[in-house]
């Protein structure tokens, strides 16, 4: 089926208006013959409704969930409970139907819904302005250096090599065609240490490429609690901006970085009322001080009144975006994210105060008890000693990689096989140094999902390698 | 205190002691706060809302019922492709055997997912007319940013990195000159000429050595075809420049010709567009790559790769331009495009250009035939494709009634407006895309609507909307008070 | 609209208002009429230096973004404070209460270069 209203009877009625035998002859007034594709497209037949979710149900079957196995793999997509209103409110039509509110008389629903998701954020991290959103963490991230640099005038990128690699790796791509310079520092105990931080800033102003941007991430890739006074204070220290990378479920707990220094704050929302679909989409937060308003990239949406002095809400600075400024936009991005930052509002709405900080340190403690856990076990250590949230590295018996596949086909995911991130040369000499070994890292993720008796089962898995077990 | 018609946010349905989730007991021990995370890194103050869940769901409910959306309305905005999204993509969408695959997990777990990414890639390349796709960018600017990178390092590969230049129409959307220095690059603008092409004479004057790329739009912003496109490319392609299709609009053509026959060395689909899937109040979408096979090496990785029997991700592709996402694209998007491919088929496809052709220049011709007198203009000549640009240039003259006033009056007939004030080059300008997903008598509807609005007390038109949620919104207000959160 | 016979105008619409050799700047009525309701500008330090035809600023309404070029030559010594906050005055009263900056010229001759207001009358009626 296609969705076509109109039957060969009404096309006739309106041929014969226009004065033209078919929509063929249409086209053909306007695409030179020897351009018009001959024949059909190669592409399968056609699939009633019946037929199409037949065939997907056979795709389906050769997935295996995550979300319905032992799953403690996190780094940078969580396994979060999402409460059912939430689907229930972004399955309504009139809002994921809809479009940008171009016409603000005609989305006021949106507006005041992410005007709301807005200033939520701007709560959770501390930040004066937040945006409507941007496609992830990684991207925000990227954003928020360049925002940097903009607003500093120079052009150098100080990355903690505790971020996400694959989000240092779309700064990078992002910041090609800018002329940045991307140092890293490395992060051998598994934290960015301020004074090889402050060291690598006197380099850095010394030589050719002062700094615009400080970024870490918060808790960092490999789980651990990075020190955002400390960081900022160097920072600032260098004539640079401090940008904070976080996980927003951790924010119920953790004082905000807003409160330490942070001038630029992102993150990665998905774990806010959104599954883990296979990576995307998901949602990316910023939020900055007040200076750097008319720097944000994206939408914001502002709260103002209508002709009648009601409140209302419309898009606003819009002077910043690509249909307006064009090529000195402070960003190309039009659509964003909007329904995903809808569940986040509808997310954080429910859980509100008390249900985020319970959420929180349920997270917290069962992430602590199996890293007790497993330390306990022979073979096993915990990699770094800084404190952490909800995600740890663990030290292992035997390579990270024969763990995962084996106890992967007993149902088992039981994290990220650092190897994957690190072996390769660079990078990880870039970032550990030789202080760990990277095919015996394995990052681990406890949510509230997990139970006791699940982490027990991880354990007793894990238990089975030891140092000698070739 | 609140006024009749407005809806408190949600901060003020807060009281203490509310909660909206509920939430297990924790069943490991536990550890004292301070000896697991420093004192002084631990949050004292949380200042998020307290609501309980009928309140919350009442709530987005009720905001929900100030918002307007395709299930509700006819959506003309041109340039967006405003189609009916089909519900059995939702559905498919909906299950844990998709939505609950974590993006890490061992391939071995995720043939399914995979096999689907797959043949979406095959399927773009085969409508686009291409030889190799990336699904990573997550919506179209990030896809013409990915392709405009792609072709940076095309021409760094071939040691003629001194072209710094990018041409692009001056009709075009403007993620186009925005993305292009992004990349670094410097725009210049091409003229269209009367017929609403990019002119040609002015092309051939701009295109020197020092250019990296063209990016056109076909047809293009105007709802026009370039019919010199094969031409314009082959120009481009002898002075040494790539040329890039932005395909928002490939509704008008799908099956019928393909950008990499006209001659188009690299693209961006819209899956929010063309292929149906929803637009979400302004997101998440998709915006996919797709390039000729000399542009292949600089893809994003990873890259999908079937190793013995197996589909796996695969970084070794050493002059990829790196990463635009940080894992594989919005999958959940692309998973709907895909089923919306496989319902439709070669020949469901091709119907909906048709259609979409139909529809455009039906709706074209009761506006023009209508309006002409009442000072709607049609600035380039008929046929369009499946959108097409109105002046309302003659009618503000006449009466004073802007194209804003105009799309705000037609929220009072039921309709959302029209895409106002672009593309820039038309004065007044009113974009309509109808889409093949209405009927005649929907059409039919919306001329009439507009028509009537042409002959209305200009005071009536000035003043709308009148029957919305909120009147006339002050814009002027939100850029001089900033008030951006609560 | 008008156009003060005093005032010389330059083709991107700002005029100039000549005192010894300093000038004063501002946007038209033309200028501030086609942007409608100013929401922001944005101006330069004083002691910036500007070529003639060099971008000195911005000035934004809800819908569009206009730079402010210089018609003339020479060092800023004056910043209009009251506009950043106010902005509306630009549309109220552009020639006089929404004066941009002042420019101690380098070449008072190049005022002559610019349009008499009965030119750019001519010039705006074209466009």
């Amino acid at each position: 089926m296609a969705y076509l209203p109109n039957t060969p009877h009404l096309r006739a009625e309106m041929l014969s208006a226009l004065g033209v035998e078919s929509a063929e002859e249409l086209i053909d007034r306007q695409v030179p013959g020897k351009l018009k594709f001959q024949g059909l497209l190669n592409l399968p037949a056609p699939l009633s409704e019946m037929e199409l979710l037949e065939e997907l149900e056979r795709d389906a079957a050769c997935n295996q969930p995550a979300g319905e196995m032992l799953n403690f793999l996190g780094a940078g997509v969580y396994d979060h409970f999402v409460p059912s209103a939430v689907q229930r409110i972004i399955s309504r039509s009139e809002f994921y139907t809809s479009y940008t509110a171009y016409q603000p008389e005609a989305s006021q629903g949106m507006l005041q819904a992410t005007y709301e998701y807005q200033s939520l954020i701007c709560a959770l991290t501390g930040m004066d302005v937040a945006n409507a959103s941007n496609y992830d963490g990684a991207t925000s991230l990227a954003e928020a250096a360049i925002l940097c640099v903009s607003a500093t005038g120079r052009r150098g990128i100080v990355l903690s090599g505790a971020v996400h690699p694959a989000y240092r790796k779309v700064v990078e791509t992002y910041t090609k065609g800018l002329g940045s310079n991307i140092r890293t520092v490395p992060t051998p105990d598994g934290v960015t240490d301020p004074n090889t931080l402050g060291e690598l800033l006197a380099e850095a102003r010394s030589g050719e490429e002062p700094p615009a941007a400080v970024v870490i991430q918060h808790p960092n890739y490999f789980g651990c609690l990075e020190d955002v006074s400390a960081v900022a204070a160097k920072a600032h220290d260098a004539g640079a901006l401090c940008v904070v990378c976080v996980n927003p479920i951790s924010l119920g707990i953790l004082v905000p970085p807003g409160s330490c220094g942070a001038d630029v704050v992102v993150g990665e929302g998905q774990p806010l009322g959104s599954p883990m679909n296979y990576g995307g989409p998901l949602l990316g937060i910023f939020a900055c001080r007040e200076e750097h308003v008319r720097r944000m990239p994206g939408r914001i949406i502002g709260a103002t009144t209508d002709a009648h002095g009601r409140r209302a809400y419309c898009m606003t600075l819009q002077t910043r975006e690509q249909h307006i400024r064009r090529e000195r936009a402070t960003s190309n991005i039009c659509t964003n994210e909007a329904l995903v930052a809808l569940a986040a509002a509808v997310c954080l709405s429910l859980m509100g105060k008390h249900g985020l900080r319970r959420v929180a340190e349920l997270c917290l403690q069962k992430a602590h008890y199996a890293a007790r856990r497993i330390s306990e076990l022979r073979g096993y250590k915990l990699a770094f000693s800084a404190p952490f949230f909800n995600e740890f590295t663990v030290e292992t018996p035997v390579p990270a990689s024969r763990i995962v596949s084996e106890l992967s086909q007993e149902g088992i995911l039981p994290g990220r096989d650092l190897s994957l991130d690190f072996a390769l040369e660079k990078n990880g000499q870039e970032v550990l140094k030789d202080a760990r070994r990277p095919n015996f890292l394995l990052l681990v993720c406890v949510t509230e999902r997990r139970t006791k008796a699940q982490i027990d089962r991880l354990v007793e898995a894990l238990s089975r390698y030891q140092p000698d077990s070739g | 205190m609140l006024q009749p018609g407005t809806e408190p946010t949600i901060a003020e349905l807060s009281a203490e002691g509310r909660v909206g989730v509920s939430l297990p007991r924790c069943d490991v021990p536990e550890a004292p706060l301070e000896e697991l995370i420093p004192k002084e890194q631990i949050r004292t103050d949380l200042p998020l809302p307290e609501v309980s869940e009928p309140d919350v769901v009442r709530h987005f409910t009720r905001l929900s019922q100030r918002n307007v959306g395709i299930d509700t309305h006819f959506y003309p905005l041109g340039s967006c492709t405003m189609k009916y999204n089909p519900k059995v993509n939702e559905e498919i969408a909906s299950w844990r055997a998709f939505s609950g695959l974590h993006p890490y997990q061992p391939e071995e777990t995720v043939q399914g997912a995979l096999r689907i990414l797959q043949s979406l890639e095959r399927f773009l390349c085969e409508i686009g007319g291409m030889d190799a796709a990336s699904l990573q960018p997550a919506a179209g600017a990030l896809g013409e940013f990915t392709g405009l990178l792609i072709i940076r390092a095309y021409h760094a590969d071939r040691g003629e990195s001194h072209r710094n230049l990018v041409l692009v129409p001056d009709s075009s959307h403007g993620t186009n000159p925005a993305t292009a220095a992004r990349c670094g690059y410097q725009v210049v603008k091409v003229a269209s000429d009367e017929r609403g092409r990019v002119d040609f004479g002015d092309l051939e004057r701009h295109l020197s050595d020092h250019v990296a790329a063209l990016m056109m739009t076909n047809p293009n912003t105007l709802g026009v075809f370039e019919d010199q496109i094969q031409e314009v490319c082959e120009l481009a392609h002898s002075r040494g420049v790539q040329v890039y299709c932005d395909g928002a609009n490939m509704n008008a053509v799908l099956g019928i010709c393909r950008p990499g026959d006209m001659g188009f060395d690299v693209m961006h689909f819209n899956l929010h567009k063309t292929f149906s899937t929803p637009h979400g109040g302004g997101g998440p979408g998709s915006g996919p790559v797709a390039v000729k096979s000399h542009l292949e090496p600089y893809l994003p990785v990873p890259r999908l790769r079937e190793e013995g029997g197996i589909l796996r991700w695969n970084y070794d592709y050493p002059k990829s331009i790196g990463r635009v996402h940080p894992f594989y694209g919005n999958f959940a998007v692309a998973l709907r495009a895909y089923c919306y491919i496989r319902q439709l088929g070669p020949e469901g496809l091709r119907s909906v250009s048709e259609d979409a052709v139909l529809n455009a220049n039906y709706l074209l011709k009761l506006l023009v035939d209508g309006g002409a007198d009442k000072g709607l203009e049609l600035p380039y000549p008929a046929p369009c494709m499946h959108e097409f640009v109105l002046s309302a240039a003659e009618h503000k003259k006449a009466t004073g009634v802007r194209t804003a006033d105009i799309a705000k009056r037609l929220l009072d007939y039921g309709f959302h407006p029209p895409t106002v004030y672009f593309p820039l080059i038309v004065e007044e300008a009113l974009m309509i895309e109808p889409t093949e997903t209405v009927s005649k008598e929907t059409l039919d509807a919306f001329a009439q609507a507009l028509l009537a609005i042409l002959n209305e007390d200009p005071g009536v038109v000035k003043n709308s909307p009148h029957t919305a949620p909120v009147s006339r919104v002050d814009e002027v207000k939100a850029a001089r008070e900033l008030n951006l959160r609560w | 609209m008008e156009f003060p016979e005093d005032l010389r105008y330059s083709k991107d619409h700002e005029w100039v208002r000549v005192d010894g050799d300093r000038a004063t700047i501002g946007i038209s009525d033309y200028a501030q009429d086609n942007l409608q309701d100013v929401v922001f500008i944005d101006l330069p330090e004083v002691g910036r230096q500007l070529q003639q035809g060099d971008i000195f600023g911005s000035i934004e309404s809800v819908k569009a973004v206009s730079d402010l070029i210089s018609p003339v030559s020479g060092e800023v010594i004056a910043v209009n404070e009251e506009l950043p906050d106010a902005p509306e005055i630009v549309n109220q009263d552009p020639y006089v209460g929404g004066w941009m900056i002042v420019v101690q010229m380098d070449d008072p001759s190049e005022v002559e270069e610019l349009m008499t207001a009965e030119q750019y009358r001519e010039y705006v009626e074209e466009l």
